[in-house]
């Protein structure tokens, strides 16, 4: 009977079919950061259970860590040096491998977990975050998960899943220039809403995909915890062997080739059924830009805000300062964000280093940049990217998630119109009364120079 | 994990689709590392008045700021409920303040497994059948509540129809007996090892 590629991933890893239908499924990797991680480490301590195998157990220092250069436990989040210390002490009970602050291998989670290849293809992996679905790009059945199930799958090696139902979304057609996988995926939830792939196991294919780097790849899985999908996949091919040749934690020799011999089996057979089939045509996209407070509210740059018919809409729009029918270029900007782990990856920095280059950011905006993880930041450096970044006036930072989220300590303020390469527009993400655009990394560097919305193409 | 078998309370209708976790608790809210401490976080973005990054008292706009939905135990909403952020705290800061059960036409994935992790029941109920309850909630003077019966998969009020909902005998099961999900698991200890041994042999190269 023909699978599909979920199927194959799932049924490898059923330990037991519980009564309810629901499936006892083996976990492969658990990756911990110290905002949610912790509080799981700290539950398994207090209930006096065992962390049944700490060598498949990660954990890195993210979320609420200051990004200043010279940083230290100390932070500017209210009550987060204590996320950072109990993290460390857990990590340390437990014997689990931690990525620690200024650690030359620390970084953003699902960044640090493919650059380490500690998630490879065929493998579950859970982490209790919802862009754990990055990593599905791999070929990986990766998916984001509470703090309770957390410490199930640290107690127990599994998890109790419910079988979810099957996308899968082809692209079709060429990327046109200035166009990027964040700018697909932008498009793909503004088409079928953020509740588009409530639930279901999407598999993304196509032409397209196949075209796409593997950096491309993770920012496109990444966005489809926006668009509701349980997560994302994309059947390993050659590039995603090339990736993950030689990393730290990837199989060596004998085991490497053995791999490679079960991953070329990672793909859905020919006649494999889904509960629903999209198609995608990416010739007929140009660079996404959001207006509003959901990722399903944006358009194509050279497009205006629809009509505003629904409460949502109009709420949206209020909270965002913008009107009906109002076209967004041109709107000023007070912040720029690069980084993230939608796009805080080598090649997100020099897409928008090549638009940097040789201009200045407008005065009135404050922008930084944050490398995804200390490796991405050394091999930039490398590069000699940072003083491009550095020349124009970007803030060049240390790894983590910094301005995705605003946790109390930095953030933008109330009323600031932000461009930002991260995943959620939500109110008041970025800071109490802060408008955040979410958008490709050329379109941040664009409107970072200008001080105000523009289309990247024109510095191409 | 506190049972559910039966509730009855004032039901809040906050009807906007697609109300995500960092609206139900901010990420400044989680000050510590702890699952408790969250309640007074709960939708604090809309809840409380600001002056400049200050709480300045109860913004008395809010809903849950007037009578009778400042009893409110149930919350009335639309589609994609919780969706966004894996954040547990968000159900912990729901539960914290007294909430018993969400309904709503459909829920975040991660969201929706966190609630039936810590005793918060969510009902999926239609738009017509929300919309219903909404119409009733604005027809009804004073506190309008809704019984909600587990054991029966049923909700009901003395204005309303009865609707049933459907919830999976396991999780219905696990809520009715307050049970540990991590001790029920653990009773396949037996089989897991049995898996693991296996599926080494099969995937060596898999395991660290």
């Amino acid at each position: 009977m023909p699978r599909t590629l979920f199927e194959k991933l799932w049924d490898q890893h059923s330990v037991s079919r519980l009564p309810d239908g629901s499936e006892l499924i083996y976990i492969d990797r658990i990756f911990l950061h110290e905002r949610t991680g912790c509080i799981a480490l700290n539950g398994l301590q207090d209930s006096g259970r065992e962390l049944r195998n700490p060598r498949q157990v990660f954990c890195t220092m993210d979320h609420i860590i200051d990004t200043f250069p010279g940083r230290a436990d100390k932070t500017l989040m209210p009550g987060g040096t204590e996320f950072i210390t109990k993290t460390r002490e857990a990590a340390k009970f437990f014997n689990i491998k931690l990525f620690d602050i200024n650690d030359h291998d620390q970084g953003i989670s699902h960044v640090v977990s493919a650059e380490q290849g500690i998630t490879l293809p065929g493998l579950t992996v859970v982490c209790p975050d919802s862009h754990t679905c990055t990593l599905g790009a791999l070929g990986a059945l990766a998916w984001g998960i509470g703090t309770s199930d957390c410490e199930h799958a640290m107690a127990t090696e599994t998890l109790r899943v419910e079988k979810p139902k099957q996308m899968r979304v082809r692209f079709e057609g060429t990327l046109n220039p200035g166009v990027s996988s964040k700018d697909i995926i932008m498009y793909l939830i503004k088409s079928y809403g953020a509740s588009g792939g409530q639930g279901m196991a999407i598999e993304f294919c196509g032409p397209v995909i196949q075209q796409l780097s593997m950096e491309a790849r993770f920012t496109l899985c990444n966005m489809t915890t926006e668009f509701s999908g349980f997560t994302a996949l994309i059947a390993p091919d050659t590039a995603t062997f090339d990736y993950l040749s030689g990393k730290t934690y990837a199989p060596k020799k004998q085991h490497w080739a053995q791999a490679i011999k079960d991953w070329e089996m990672l793909f859905s057979d020919e006649d494999a059924v889904f509960d629903a089939e999209l198609s995608i045509n990416c010739s007929e996209i140009i660079p996404m830009i959001s207006w509003g407070t959901s990722p399903a509210q944006s358009v194509f740059i050279s497009d205006c805000i629809p009509i505003l018919q629904d409460d949502a809409k109009k709420s949206a729009a209020q909270y965002m300062n913008v009107t009906n029918e109002q076209s967004l270029i041109n709107m000023p900007i007070q912040g720029a964000f690069i980084g993230s782990c939608t796009n805080g990856r080598l090649s997100d920095l020099q897409a928008a280093a090549e638009i940097l280059k040789g201009h200045k950011v407008s005065p009135n905006v404050k922008a930084v940049c944050t490398p995804g993880s200390a490796q991405v930041k050394l091999e930039a450096e490398q590069m000699g990217l940072h003083k491009i970044f550095i020349a124009a006036g970007f803030e060049w930072r240390e790894p983590g998630c910094s301005l995705c989220f605003y946790a109390g300590g930095e953030g933008f303020s109330d009323g600031q119109r932000i461009i930002s390469t991260t995943n959620r527009n939500f109110e008041g993400r970025q800071g109490r009364g802060a408008r955040t655009h979410i958008a490709s990394p050329m379109m941040v560097a664009a409107a970072a120079i200008e001080g105000k919305i523009v289309d990247c193409r024109r510095y191409l | 994990m506190k049972k559910f078998i039966q509730h009855q309370g004032i039901v809040v209708p906050l009807l906007s689709d697609n109300i995500d976790t960092d609206q139900i608790i901010p990420s400044r809210e989680m000050k510590k590392v702890s699952k408790l401490g969250l309640g007074e976080g709960l939708f604090s973005g809309q809840r409380y008045r600001y002056i400049g990054k200050e709480k300045e008292g109860l913004n008395p706009d809010f809903i849950l700021n007037q009578a009778p939905y400042d009893k409110a135990t149930v919350l009335l909403s639309g589609n994609n409920f919780g969706c966004g952020s894996s954040r547990e705290h968000a159900v912990w800061a729901l539960v914290e303040y007294g909430f018993r059960a969400i309904i709503a036409e459909s829920f975040g994935t991660i969201f929706r497994n966190n609630c039936l992790r810590n005793g918060l029941l969510p009902v999926v109920l239609s738009a017509a059948q929300i919309q219903s309850i909404a119409d009733e909630i604005g027809n009804t003077k004073d506190a309008f509540s809704l019984k909600i019966d587990l054991q029966k998969r049923q909700v009901s009020s003395s204005k309303t129809p009865s609707y049933d909902f459907v919830l999976d005998d396991y999780s219905q099961q696990m809520l009715l007996n307050g049970w540990d999900f991590i001790d029920l698991t653990l009773q396949f200890r037996q089989q897991i090892d049995q898996f693991i041994h296996h599926d080494r042999k099969l995937r060596a190269w898999a395991y660290l």
